[in-house]
């Protein structure tokens, strides 16, 4: 997995950036290096994850899920159970104890959900950093309890309505904030995408969840799972899990897209499934993009996963084969999204119910034999309004 | 490219500043811009920077960020800048220079890329977001199709970023003038000027200074210590703002007048 070049997987990754931001990239470069090995940053992030976010979170077996897909065993990773409902304040306690290491007073961030707004606004909270969270106009609609939670935890909302009004223009105007405030600014990415060294500090402090999953599967069944499952946007929950059982060789990693209507039209944001070599938001990899470069307009139910990029690392584990990558269309997303609801007790993200959404529609190729975890990225609640709307008449 | 260092060379012997305009290609129509750049060359410009729009620009303001967006929902490509910029030769000997990010670049093809820019009678390219570190290969391609290569410098930049910018740069460095996206601002910081300086203690090659550049006074101001200034936001600004093609081509020239003023060294 060594990377061939300084921030780089395979062809994929790199620091394609203004001038501008270069030498930020380096200092943060350098600081997380200097905390990579560092017992006493180790330290302090175990306590927070500990006493802060709940950790560990639990692995919940799922007795009717399980005997839907022929007796397989299924898990659920439980990332909902994370404080803020989702498995991005992991990343945010950590790079928020960087920038405090770095001396940065203000942090900015982009979203989409609004989940990685809440956690960053949430870790600026418990730090006392000033936070401002850029968010597509479009989003806050879609999540405006979250805008609302964002708010309350402090921090200030700005919707952005430059270009699609969804999260990839909220990146853009983060890139831009940050660019003009570089000197006191730390730029908290919420994904494994972004120019180097996002992808690989934000895949280190979501591994906690494969390192957990894999720990807490041997200690339960006694053997590794055959396959592992999560949502792919960005993709940092799906890597998160995938960097637990990476090494084990027999372990199958699945990431499930944001298959939107289908991949007949443009009304998905499939970008392994359906994308081509590009650079976009500093780092080469596989983009939704026309003949002539530019960006396509995305779409999925889920506001998480809608982005016309993924994080270089998934790209490279695609084009090795060491994990392969399919979608769930919106109606499988709602499909499982019900179904999880009603036969286990647990509401789950739009986001993560693509993953569940694929253990449903591959039932016929699992059988008892199989053993299978999927990553609850995140819970439902800030789904419900927009569900309610999207499922009018079934529930 | 010989026309664009001619022209820095020129603006060098007369003791004046050297004035680039840059213009979003396709705002408001690409026809307005084979229009514009004669008239701009006419009021006094030196030189045009060409912006091809991409839907999603780091580097730009809102300002030039809505001009791009404007462009592209007119159909702006870089097949179309390609014809524009044919047209535009057909009348005028303006250097030009292309300003846009990688992905346009990378997707048409970087050697077919700058091979029909050269054709089409550009001068230099600046892709905003290939820094020197992610540019080796791309350096090699101007090269070859004698294009001169034009790096960013900020004031962020290290000592170490400067020199390999300044190294790279054939065509002119691009100096930012002061940290942020591009746009207009008021007045000029006072690190501007020794910025210039480590950057000339690097390179014999041209400097301009970009970004918040708006007035007379402003390209006067940067021309004492660099040998040019580039204009953009508020060029693009008067062009967003006029009701119809051909008045955008006559504020621009007008405003284009206003600025080149500035070259001419206070007396």
């Amino acid at each position: 997995m060594a990377a061939v070049k300084r921030g780089y997987f395979g062809r994929y990754g790199g620091q394609y950036v203004p001038e501008m931001l270069a030498p930020a990239l380096d200092e943060l470069e350098a600081a997380y290096e200097a905390c990579r090995e560092d017992r006493e940053f180790r330290d302090e992030l175990e306590f927070y994850f500990r006493e802060y976010v709940g950790r560990p979170t639990g692995l919940t077996y799922l007795p009717r899920l399980s005997e839907h897909c022929n007796g397989a065993r299924v898990y659920l990773k439980r990332e909902d159970l994370c404080h803020t409902g989702s498995h991005k304040l992991n990343n945010c306690i950590g790079q928020a104890l960087l920038a405090r290491r770095m001396g940065k007073p203000r942090l900015i961030a982009e979203t989409g959900a609004g989940q990685h707004g809440v956690a960053t606004a949430t870790v600026a909270a418990l730090f006392g950093l000033e936070c401002v969270v850029y968010m597509g106009e479009v989003d806050t609609v879609r999540q405006a309890l979250n805008v609302f939670r964002m708010k309350l935890l402090g921090a200030t909302v700005e919707p952005v309505t430059s270009g699609t009004q969804t999260l990839k223009d909220a990146i853009n105007e983060a890139i831009r904030d940050w660019i003009a405030n570089v000197g006191d600014t730390y730029y908290l990415f919420g994904s494994v995408a972004g120019p180097h060294p996002y992808p690989t500090i934000v895949a280190d402090f979501q591994s906690v969840v494969g390192r957990e999953a894999r720990a807490q599967c041997l200690e339960r069944e006694g053997r590794l799972p055959t396959k592992v499952v999560a949502c792919v946007g960005g993709g940092s929950n799906a890597m998160g899990l995938f960097k637990g059982f990476i090494d084990d060789r027999e372990v199958e990693l699945i990431g499930v897209e944001g298959g939107g209507l289908g991949l007949a039209g443009d009304d998905h944001a499939a970008s392994l499934c359906a994308g081509t070599y590009g650079v976009l938001h500093g780092a080469a990899s596989y983009i939704l993009q026309d003949a002539d470069g530019q960006i396509k307009g995305t779409h999925s139910v889920s506001a998480g996963l809608d982005y016309p990029g993924v994080g270089p690392e998934h790209a490279y584990l695609k084009d090795t084969g060491r994990a392969s990558y399919t979608l769930a269309t919106d109606d499988e997303a709602l499909e499982a999204f019900l179904r999880l609801s009603e036969w286990e007790g647990i509401i789950p993200a739009l986001e993560s119910a693509h993953a569940v959404a694929w253990a449903l529609t591959h039932r016929d190729e699992l059988t008892s034999e199989d053993l299978v975890i999927i990553n609850l990225s995140g819970r439902g609640d800030k789904d419900a309004e927009e569900a309610r709307r999207v499922l009018a008449g079934r529930v | 490219m010989s026309r664009l260092s001619d022209s820095f060379a020129r603006a060098r012997a007369e003791g004046r500043g050297h004035l680039t305009i840059f213009i979003t290609a396709g705002d408001p129509s690409l026809e307005a811009t084979a229009e514009l750049v004669p008239a701009l060359a006419e009021a006094g410009a030196d030189a045009v920077e060409l912006g091809i729009p991409f839907s999603d620009p780091l580097a730009d303001g809102p300002v030039i960020q809505a001009a791009g967006q404007r462009a592209l929902e007119r159909g702006c490509t870089v097949a179309g800048v390609l014809d524009c910029v044919r047209a535009i030769r057909a009348r005028c000997d303006l250097p030009l220079a292309f300003m846009t990010c990688y992905n346009p670049v990378l997707q048409n093809g970087p050697e077919r890329f700058a091979r029909e820019a050269r054709v089409a009678g550009v001068d230099g390219v600046l892709v905003t977001d290939l820094p020197p570190a992610e540019a080796g290969p791309w350096v090699e391609t101007l090269a070859q199709n004698d294009l001169g290569a034009i790096f960013l410098v900020a004031p962020s930049s290290t000592p170490e970023r400067v020199e390999l910018a300044a190294r790279l740069s054939t065509g002119f460095v691009y100096c930012v003038s002061r940290p942020g996206v591009t746009g207009t601002r008021d007045d000029l910081p006072a690190e501007l000027f020794d910025l210039v300086a480590r950057i000339r203690e690097k390179t014999d090659r041209p400097v301009a200074v970009g970004f918040g550049i708006a007035r007379a006074e402003h390209v006067r101001e940067v021309c004492r210590v660099a040998d040019g200034a580039i204009v953009g936001s508020a060029m693009v600004r008067v062009i967003a703002e006029a009701p119809d093609a051909a008045a955008a081509v006559e504020r621009a020239a007008a405003f284009a007048r206003e600025l080149a003023a500035g070259k001419a060294p206070a007396g």
